[in-house]
């Protein structure tokens, strides 16, 4: 019988924990990435001879309720089509048992790598505008994310911005209302019609409890009362505790302030309280905390008012969060409108140099 | 959507793992002789080395002693019936045979009865001396078993390596009957290189075949696929239970428990 050395062991032994894609149109090319409770895998789809990435449950017998999880992010994402959202193109289970998905494989850079570079201030702005866009789409659509942080952000090559792992994403219970609103911003295309996921009514017109029975959502029996998921830094205190039933669009807001902070400043924000916004503009910072208040009522309706507050900051318009002076609206107007007030000026020279030095 | 996800449905679902067949430790109750002496011996085959090297680096016996306590054990089992002792719901197989030999080799050591050892009991045929080499090997001749090791690491890190070099002879046996010698070689050069030797790329192993790339990753992955299939199948025949096989095959196959 054939002696194994220790390393050959290893290594038959790591061969065996490759999933064993027979029986599926997907062959093998290497683990892509490794997450809690999955891994994505770089595959060939041989009928289409591409690459895509498949994403598959490291154990689906012990806890099918990680099965039944993977299959409903597939679906969630399925639903979702957005250019900012990784397009869902196949799911299905091996021989095995385990559950995957299989999606487009996304070429980039995770956005806290993105990010040790530090670009530009417009062009970091820009990235949180089109993450902001996405989320937007996907909350018109009646879905949260729950886990924003860079690590789920992947930055393209053009600046293209990449939402992933909607594994602990939340579905909200659907009403005519949010179908209308989803439907604005899919014909919009970006989210910027006047339309409102009902977080921002629902808040104004009814009490907590109510709100919670309103938004009660169908299929987080996945995910129990009490059971914390998200990352630190960027959860919001109602997910912090484990409050499923009060988590909505403002909760992903919290991680969409949370983020903003990390584009400006570098580094997570401890709270929203302790965060001290250092050579950062009053309004951005006014954003921020907004957008970071423990309060859900105080924060962003939803990602698309914080999307829209930040395109005004970026216009030099008003932004809702930010108070003004009077001396620094009329420094902000005079900075949209640096070229009319210019000719303004030289036509107020050239008149009143045509005053003082006559043309005979 | 509905709170409840039906998975099976799922295209390409099938059972988690094979389906449950006896294994060896069941036939091994058997009533008919000749086929409780065949699950008597795949058990032996698959448990001795084990056995051997746990008592070598474990009990801290030198070649000799080790050997006969080894021969010992199992000649004591098979003339006790010692195996129909076994209940699948208190413990995995392997443990519980461990547990056994340790209890075997601190009777024996109490008696000190070397002499006595395997007494009136018929000699199995085990290869010590190729053990021994493979300690010698693995450096593992006469050490101790690294600091912080527990009781029965040696025995399950030389159950695994037992466990897949059976399956590797099974495969050897599966390409010569399916006429897919090609792709053992490929597997055998690529997946089972010696410590320290330079593993090739596809791109050199078809070189050396004369094929395309393709067609190289194509056996390969045939090979791979089948030596699964044997180590399934190998420790199905050693494992207790269906529970036992699922658990077992589960950590084998990278699989984490949570």
């Amino acid at each position: 019988m054939t002696f194994l050395p220790d390393r050959t062991l290893h290594h038959l032994r790591d061969l065996l924990a490759e999933p064993d894609l027979s029986g599926t149109r997907y062959e093998l090319l290497g683990l892509a990435g490794r997450g809690g409770m999955a891994r994505v895998y770089r595959v060939l789809d041989t009928e289409l001879r591409r690459e895509v990435a498949l994403k598959l449950l490291d154990d689906a017998v012990l806890a099918p309720d990680l099965a039944e999880r993977l299959v409903r992010e597939a679906r969630i994402i399925a639903r979702l089509e957005h250019p900012g959202i990784v397009p869902v193109y196949d799911v299905g289970k091996l021989p095995d048992g385990r559950v995957y998905y299989v999606m487009k494989l996304v070429r980039g850079r995770r956005l806290d790598d993105h990010l040790r570079t530090m670009p530009p201030l417009r062009e970091r702005l820009a990235l949180m505008e089109r993450l902001c866009d996405t989320l937007a789409f996907a909350h018109a659509h009646g879905v949260i994310h729950r886990d924003l942080k860079p690590a789920n952000v992947m930055v393209g090559a053009f600046g293209e911005v990449l939402v992933l792992d909607w594994g602990v994403a939340k579905r909200l219970t659907r009403t005519a209302e949010h179908d209308d609103a989803a439907e604005a911003v899919d014909s919009a295309g970006v989210p910027g019609s006047p339309v409102t996921w009902p977080a921002a009514t629902h808040t104004a017109r009814v009490g907590a409890g109510d709100f919670a029975r309103a938004v009660t959502e169908d299929d987080d029996t996945l995910t129990d009362h009490g059971t914390v998921l998200g990352t630190p830094g960027f959860m919001a205190p109602e997910q912090a505790v484990g409050a499923i039933d009060r988590m909505d669009c403002r909760t992903d807001v919290h991680a969409l302030g949370a983020l903003l902070v990390v584009m400006l400043t570098g580094s997570v924000p401890a709270s929203a309280e302790a965060w001290r916004a250092t050579g950062v503009p009053r309004p951005l910072a006014a954003i921020c905390r907004k957008a970071l208040a423990s309060e859900q009522a105080s924060r962003y309706a939803d990602a698309r008012e914080m999307g829209a507050d930040l395109r005004n900051f970026l216009s030099g318009r008003q932004v809702s969060a930010y108070r003004e002076a009077t001396w620094e609206r009329a420094l902000r107007l005079a900075r949209r409108h640096r070229t009319a007030l210019l000719l303004v000026l030289a036509y107020l020279a050239v008149r009143a140099a045509l005053l003082f030095f006559p043309v005979r | 959507m509905s709170g409840t996800i039906d998975t099976d449905g799922l295209h390409g679902a099938g059972g988690p793992f094979p389906p449950t067949r006896h294994s060896a430790i069941g036939r091994s109750r058997s009533l008919d002789a000749g086929e409780r002496q065949r699950a008597l011996g795949a058990l032996i085959e698959s448990y001795w080395k084990p056995a051997y090297k746990h008592v070598r680096l474990t009990w801290h016996a030198d070649h000799e002693e080790a050997q006969d306590l080894v021969q010992g054990f199992f000649a004591h089992a098979l003339a006790r019936d010692v195996l129909q002792a076994f209940d699948p719901a208190r413990a995995r197989f392997r443990t519980w045979l461990r547990l056994c030999l340790d209890g075997f080799v601190s009777n024996e050591r109490k008696a000190a009865g070397r002499q006595k050892r395997g007494g009136g009991l018929a000699l199995l045929s085990l290869d010590f001396a190729a053990a021994e080499d493979e300690l010698t090997r693995a450096g593992g001749a006469g050490v101790e078993p690294a600091a912080g090791t527990a009781p029965g690491d040696v025995f399950d890190r030389e159950w695994t390596r037992s466990l897949f070099e059976l399956a590797l002879e099974r495969l050897r046996r599966r390409c010569g009957e399916a006429g897919r010698d090609a792709s053992l070689t490929l597997f055998l050069r690529h997946d089972l290189v010696e410590d320290g030797a330079a593993v090739p790329s596809y791109a050199e192993l078809a070189v050396e075949a004369g094929q395309p790339v393709t067609q190289v990753t194509h056996q390969l992955g045939w090979a791979r696929r089948e030596f699964r299939v044997q180590v399934l199948a190998v420790l199905r025949d050693i494992t207790g239970s269906d529970e036992e096989f699922r658990d077992e095959a589960r950590q084998l196959l990278g699989i984490v428990p949570t």
